[in-house]
Parts: C-alpha cells; structure tokens; sequence
C-alpha cells in the first residue's frame, strides 16, 4: 500500500471551507426547522414548550436551541407521525427493529432517495470506486438500509452492480471470482467469513480474486478487526457508518487515510454532547454523537440523539477532505446490542419473555462471536407457569420464546432455560447482559 | 383412578439430580418411583411418593429453590412376564390413546405383578379404556402402603 491517489466524489462540497460550509449548514437548517415546525404537530409542540420559533435558529450556533429526539419518539409516532412531507411524496420507506416489538421506520422522497445516494457515492468512491469497478453488495436488501443504500451509490457512480444481498456465501465467492469484482460491500464480520472460507478454498486474494477495497459497516468493530481484513483480503478495508434515522449507511466513512471517518456536513450536522446534562462539548471531547438532517424532507431529524459514544475533529485530513470527522463508535450510552447488524435491546426480549411467561422473568442475554458471526443466547429462569412434567410442553414454550425472539427483535436466539435462582440478583438496575465479544 | 406425581426441573448439569435426591433423602422423603427425561439443557425429574409427604416435599423443594409440580399420573398393575407390557400398550394403541411418558415402580404391592406409571394424551379416556378392559389401576392408597 504505497503512495495513495485519493478520489474524491464532489471536491466542491466535501473540500469547501469551513466558513462557506457552516454558511450552508446554517441556512440549510433554517430550512429545514421551518419545515418541521409547519409539517410535524410534536415537534412544533415541543419547540413551543420551549419558547423557540423557527425564525429564532440562523445559523449552527443556534443549533443547541433546539429540542432532542429519541429513537422513542420514532416508536411513539411510528409509522407516519414524523412525516415533514405529504404521504404521496414519499417514494420509499426503510426500517430497522426499534425497541419494542414494531420496526422504526423512516420515509424517503424522492430527494431523499438522491442524497442518500450522493453520500453513499462519495462514500464508495473515498475508498476507491469509479465507473470502472465492479461493486459486489453482500448487504441485506429489504427494510434494513444497507444493500439498497450502497446499491444507489454504486449506481450513481455508474459502477456495476453484483446486487448479491447477505447469505450463500459459496455463491458470493463464485461471483466475486468470476464476475472480478472490485470492491466489496457487507458488514465486516460477513466480510471476515468471506476471507476466511476464500483461503478455505485454496484461492489467494490478489491472483485469483481482483478485490482491492471494501466499505464494510453497520456493526461494531475495531481498528485490530480492520487490519486484519486488510491482510485476510490484501485490501483497503474503510469503515462506513449510518443509522436509518439518520437515512442510511454513508453518514460519514473512512477515505483511504483511514483515520477517523468523514461526516457529509452538507447533509448533516454533527454535535457532540454530554448524555447526562445533554451540553454541548468541544471537537475532541468524547461524548454522545447527536445528528441533524439538513437536506432531509420526508422525515427530517432534528438533534437525533445516536446513543454512540464518539469524538470529532475538524483538523483538515490529507486526503483533501475539509469535513469534520468522527472516531470509531467507543461504546453506547444505553444497553442497545448490534448483533449480526440488528439492533437489540434487552427490553425487547423482555416484552417477549413476559409475554411468554406471564411474569416478570429474570433473564440474561449472552452474546458472542463464534466463525466470526455474533451469537445471541437467552437464558430464562425456569418458573412455575412454564414447567410442566412433560418435556414436549416446556420445549413448546421455548420454541415459542425463540420463534417469538425471532420475529420481534429479527435475530435468531438459542433459548436456555435455567434453574430458578441461578441469575444473579442485583439490588439496583439488574445486569442483563454478557458480551464475550472482543470489540 | 389417578395417583400423584411429583416433577421438578433441573439444569443438566453434573451434580444436580445428587443435590435435590440428597434433600429430599435428608428430609425424610422416600422415593416409591422415579425417572428423568433429559434434554440437551434440562432435565426433569419425575417420582412418586407416598401422598402423605407430598405437601413436605413440595415445600422443601420451593424452600431450596426449585420448581416442582405435583400432578396426576395412572398407575396400572400389569402380569410381571413376558409380553405384560405389550398387551397393555396394544390396548392403549387400539383406543388411539398415545402415551407421553411412562416408568415402573421399584416395587410392587402383589407378588408377580409391575406396577406402571403412565401420562396418556387423555387421562379420563384412559382411565375408562383401562376401566373397560379389566386393566387394574393402582390406588393412591395401595400406593402410599408400597
């Protein structure tokens, strides 16, 4: 990896300078607060409660004015409440699983649909991709963002598309071979079991394959994970970050420097604050990363609190680049999992449970990460409701625990049922989880 | 007829089933009968005991932290010699009757019978099945004398 050509997608907007870019971030957000106010009822509620109107925000500074959303508000209004436009304006709707048993899910119209591809065309081409490339997407298609959001970035650079969506992965593998794709899309543990089986099967990346990059995201990883894809696949291995909240994979991604990834400033704002009293902090302080959609019209968010842990710098990157960037995700300020991608809270399998069980059920969810594929075990203390002396009655209600797991919160679960008393019982917030994934 | 039937569950794990026959041993509780059904995770632990202990056992366990069950079962007196068993089953089999489960006592109350444990899919039926075609049933009261 020697000397580095850096590509860069629209140079006029990712390189523009600070002043010109807050300039635009500023009237953009004016925009786009006046459109909430007018089009979503709550929203127009709570800047009321707090004595702002939308004349009263100009520029960024006054960003911190502004009221927060949650991730409950999306559940609380799910699924047509946070519309800023007419239905009939909406041309598609994604989702992922939310914290009870029904979806989030965000719409887009059809400008929606073009940024969206636009930040996911500057993403792909940071690691790499021109017209000339043969982009494979081993990405889900379907409500989750990932395949059709690096599926449209493709298009719009005008590379070819191998649109293989997640799974078969012998199948993947021929089609990289004998397709000679380029660049590869899909989270980085399906990216890490593709290396590994392509070794498996005696073919050496750089001769018999013709990948040199891939944008891989949508889950937790580290740098050490990073490095070894780069060798696993003997290539640019850049990380992508995205919410659907927010619209998708291409929030921000890593350009070839790969330190720190690039935030689409022109589309979003970023900020930084303490979850506890919700201030604003610093560039380079550690904090809750909190977004603003700013050319957003189906279902704009205003100061959408991700729940990551994460710090920006505004420091110009070789690469040519002038927008801010964001470190690795450090953690979570709540007890959301992302397992295999999929968005997990321990309150949703404890809907389930209680479901289930018809009382409060004392649990523990352990995950892992085994060949490189997160696992999810449940262990549920056995109680009197669900034991019976017949071993078909109680592997019913497990197997309608896993199937039920399976359906609400859409990863697959192996149910344990436990001795009663044998969880540990704790005086304060109960300890519900046990991730033996080294991330 | 019915007779009771003590289930608890337990981990399958080493060491579980010594802990709970240990308490209840240590406390006095006689075991008439007893099987396990074992899965990959659990396990449970099936025993009949004389009725006049059931309330004590079943307290014992709850106070030790277990789930138990008490339930009613058949229990049927059956020739001890070969085909006993079968005939009884080909009975159960021509009334479309299934059995869930089934054990034996370690003893029996007349000489030259075994006496079964059955869970039948429909315990009324059964008990007229049996009823009907001469298959003695045991009373919890010859039970509680074995």
């Amino acid at each position: 990896m020697s000397e580095r050509k850096h590509l860069i997608w629209n140079p006029e907007r990712e390189c523009m300078s600070r002043d010109e870019l807050h300039a635009l971030q500023g009237a953009r957000l004016a925009e786009t607060v006046k459109r909430e106010y007018e089009n979503v009822p709550v929203y127009r509620a709570r800047m009321d409660a707090q004595g702002v109107k939308p004349e009263d925000i100009r520029s960024v500074e006054d960003l911190q004015y502004l009221p927060f959303m949650e991730k409950t508000d999306l559940r609380d209004y799910y699924p047509y409440g946070l519309l800023a436009s007419p239905r009939s304006e909406i041309v598609r709707i994604h989702g992922s699983s939310g914290t009870t048993g029904k979806p989030i899910v965000s719409g887009y119209t059809r400008n929606d649909v073009d940024v969206w591809g636009e930040m996911m065309a500057r993403t792909l081409t940071a690691a790499g991709c021109t017209k000339d490339d043969i982009v494979q997407v081993a990405y889900g298609f379907g409500l989750f963002t990932g395949g059709f959001g690096a599926y449209q970035g493709a298009d719009k650079i005008g590379a070819m598309v191998v649109p293989m969506s997640s799974g078969n992965t012998q199948r993947q593998i021929m089609m990289m071979k004998d397709m000679e794709v380029t660049l590869l899309c899909c989270t980085p543990s399906y990216a890490t079991y593709l290396g590994e089986t392509i070794r498996e099967m005696g073919l050496v990346p750089g001769k018999d394959l013709k990948l040199k990059a891939g944008c891989f995201g949508a889950e937790p990883w580290t740098e050490a994970m990073r490095v070894h894809l780069e060798e696993l696949l003997g290539i640019d291995a850049c990380d992508i970050y995205g919410l659907t909240e927010i619209g998708g994979p291409g929030v921000s991604f890593n350009c070839l420097e790969k330190d720190g990834m690039h935030i689409n400033e022109d589309h979003v704002i970023a900020e930084i604050i303490d979850p506890a009293t919700g201030k604003q902090l610093p560039y380079g302080e550690k904090g809750e990363l909190v977004f603003t959609t700013i050319t957003k019209t189906g279902m704009p968010m205003l100061r959408y609190r991700t729940h990551d842990i994460c710090s920006l710098t505004d420091q110009k990157c070789a690469c040519g680049r002038t927008t801010a960037r964001m470190s690795r995700i450090a953690g979570r300020t709540d007890d959301m999992l992302i397992i295999r991608g999929v968005n997990v809270f321990p309150s949703q399998i404890e809907t389930v449970l209680v479901k289930a069980q018809g009382v409060a059920p004392h649990y523990m969810l352990v995950v892992d990460r085994v060949n490189n594929s997160d696992t999810l075990e449940v262990q549920v203390e056995m109680t009197e409701e669900m034991f019976s002396d017949t071993v078909g009655h109680i592997e019913n209600v497990r197997r309608y625990i896993t199937d039920q797991i399976k359906s609400v919160v859409g990863v697959s679960a192996k149910v344990t049922l436990m001795a009663p008393k044998s969880m540990p019982r704790s005086e304060g917030k109960a300890k519900r989880v046990i991730d033996n994934r080294k991330l | 007829m019915f007779i009771q039937q003590l289930s608890v569950f337990l981990e399958n794990n080493p060491g579980t089933l010594r802990a709970m026959t240990e308490l209840l041993g240590k406390g006095g509780i006689d075991l008439l009968a007893l099987s396990i059904a074992d899965t990959q995770s659990f396990g449970i632990v099936r025993m009949i005991i004389n009725s006049s202990q059931m309330e004590a056992a079943s307290k014992l366990l709850r106070e030790n932290g277990y789930i138990s069950k008490m339930n009613h079962v058949i229990g049927a007196a059956v020739p001890d010699q070969p085909l006993g068993l079968s005939e009884l089953l080909a009975v159960i089999e021509k009334s479309g009757l299934s059995v869930e489960y089934m054990y034996s006592f370690l003893r029996a109350a007349v000489p030259g019978t075994a006496h079964l444990i059955l869970r039948l899919d429909d315990g009324r039926k059964a008990e007229q099945i049996f009823e009907q075609n001469g298959i003695a049933m045991l009373s919890q009261e010859t039970v509680d004398n074995l």
